[in-house]
């Protein structure tokens, strides 16, 4: 190189040493690295966040894990096997029947929509889609009442068996509200928790006023 | 539009995400007073309709369309604007509640509970509880009132809770919107000292529906007499409140119009739950206690058409 040959350097001095990058930690997340494997990692990685947060349902304790990693894969799974069974109910031609598959859908996204405007307008602090996480999550209890509604109708439809229907849907109907209330009660203004709980407590009664008067043709 | 509510979403989550961080940080909203602007505008009245001032409701409210007072100053396409309609507490909601239940007389719901703070949330829920409580508590009278009949099969008629939203949600938000209307244009050709705000007749329509609720659970009970001493009870009791409400609004009118704006609102009242108790509830049977006739011979259907 022309320009070079101007720079006076004695002599050759010999560049040697060592070269380390400072390779810290693995991240926990490992973002970067999630294309690389296999398919069923990925998939049971989220698999198993949903069941993480069904047991979190069926044990409701004050955790954050529920709030902080939302996914809305449960609720729809929930919603749509609960539409679902709701279906094949009593349609006459004349009078009407129960609801129908899009009714039920409605019913659940809007109501928790509502719930959680509702709840973000009173001054809530929780986020739009953790709150419809958590309502959607604990339909669960709910869902599994209507599994034992048409197990308990495939053995009879008299007055015993709706009194069972009545106690299952009931005690479940508790559950839900109370899981969803003990989820959210937290993130709400101290002083309007009971205009927030309401609407939660009605919306979790549609439900089960849908349920249980379910009668099979 | 939903670009833009999702945005608003996503800045809302941004700060619900702050304040979750810091939970001890309080919002705070600071009214600005409206005490003043009221107490000057009462003092350029005649000195004799000052004794109405104290029973009547503010006035102010004239000059901001569809806002109630000067404290919803953020702008319409913010969440800020809507939160400033759901600004109440517990005790305040069901201050107001009993305050429709039981009025007092003499005093004017608006001047006494609302004082400038319509909310939204009492009107939207009560009106959602009492769609699923009349479709609820029809679905269960019928069933108690055709229970035992052979050829009854019990539906659960969900097309009727559709039927039930329209109704009770128009009939909340239309007739005080035509209320409205109609009280703005009298006040251009009259000048009266009470007027109200759109939020205001919406906030008192909504309240006032709450006297339904009750009343139609005990609708199930599947006699005449109950039910209609219901009817009238409940009409009294809420129908009072709307027209303690709204007579200081249309007395220095024409009389004529004056009687007949609140005659109508009354006899839409009316029509709401006589029209509810016709659709949703099946008539009671007669208590005739004889077997069902399994064969009908023709004498027998000219004695039962007669």
């Amino acid at each position: 190189f022309p320009g070079l040959a101007d720079v006076s350097i004695s002599q050759d001095i010999p560049v040697e040493g060592e070269i380390t990058v400072p390779v810290g930690s693995h991240s926990p997340d490992e973002d970067y690295s999630t294309l690389d494997e296999p398919v069923k990692d990925t998939i049971m990685r989220d698999l198993k966040a949903v069941g993480k947060k069904f047991v979190h349902v069926m044990y409701p304790r004050k955790s954050s894990a529920l709030l902080r990693d939302w996914d809305l894969w449960g609720p729809l799974v929930l919603c749509v096997s609960l539409a679902l069974m709701l279906q094949g109910g009593s349609a006459d031609s004349k009078d009407d029947g129960g609801p129908q598959f899009a009714e039920v859908f409605v019913i659940i996204w809007f109501g928790a929509v509502v719930i959680t405007l509702n709840s973000k307008l009173l001054g809530g602090t929780i986020s739009f889609f953790q709150s419809l996480c958590v309502l959607g999550y604990c339909v669960m209890p709910l869902t599994v009442a209507m599994l034992v509604c048409r197990l308990v109708l495939l053995a009879g439809a008299g007055t015993v068996s709706f009194i069972i229907r009545l106690i299952v849907v009931g005690a479940m109907f508790g559950w839900s509200t109370l899981a969803s209330t003990a989820f959210l009660a937290d993130s709400q203004p101290p002083n309007r928790k009971a205009l927030v709980v309401y609407p939660i407590f009605l919306f979790y009664f549609v439900i089960s006023w849908m349920i249980l008067t379910f009668t099979p043709q | 539009i939903t670009c833009l509510v999702m945005y608003l979403f996503a800045e809302f989550d941004d700060a619900a995400n702050l304040l979750a961080a810091n939970p001890d940080a309080t919002t705070i909203s600071i009214d600005e007073p409206v005490e003043i602007p009221k107490n000057q505008h009462s003092r350029l009245q005649e000195p004799g309709r000052e004794e109405d001032d104290e029973l009547l409701g503010t006035d102010d409210s004239d000059k901001t369309e569809l806002l109630a007072g000067q404290k919803k100053s953020a702008p319409f396409w913010t969440f800020e604007y809507y939160q400033t309609f759901f600004d109440v507490d517990t005790y305040q909601v069901l201050d107001r509640i009993k305050g429709s239940v039981f009025p007092v007389p003499g005093k004017n719901f608006v001047r006494l509970y609302i004082r400038s703070n319509p909310d939204l949330y009492g009107p939207f829920w009560i009106c959602a509880t009492l769609v699923f409580t009349i479709a609820v508590s029809g679905n269960l009278s019928n069933f108690f009132i055709h229970l035992g009949k052979p050829t009854y099969h019990y539906v659960p008629e969900f097309r009727k809770v559709s039927i039930a939203a329209t109704t009770i949600y128009a009939y909340a938000w239309l007739v005080p919107l035509a209320l409205w209307g109609f009280l703005m244009w009298r006040n251009s050709k009259v000048m009266n000292i009470v007027s109200y705000s759109f939020l205001e007749i919406v906030c008192v329509y909504g309240y006032s529906l709450f006297i339904y609720i009750p009343t139609a659970m005990l609708w199930i009970i599947p006699q005449k007499v109950v039910r209609w001493v219901l009817v009238v009870f409940s009409l009294c009791l809420s129908g009072s409140v709307l027209v303690m409400t709204f007579w200081p609004a249309v007395r220095d009118d024409n009389r004529r119009i004056a009687v007949a704006t609140v005659a109508t609102i009354l006899l839409l009242h009316a029509l709401l739950a006589v029209g509810c108790l016709a659709y949703f509830f099946d008539a009671p049977e007669l208590d005739i206690p004889a077997p069902i006739i399994p064969a009908h011979n023709s004498t027998n259907k000219v004695v039962l058409e007669q």
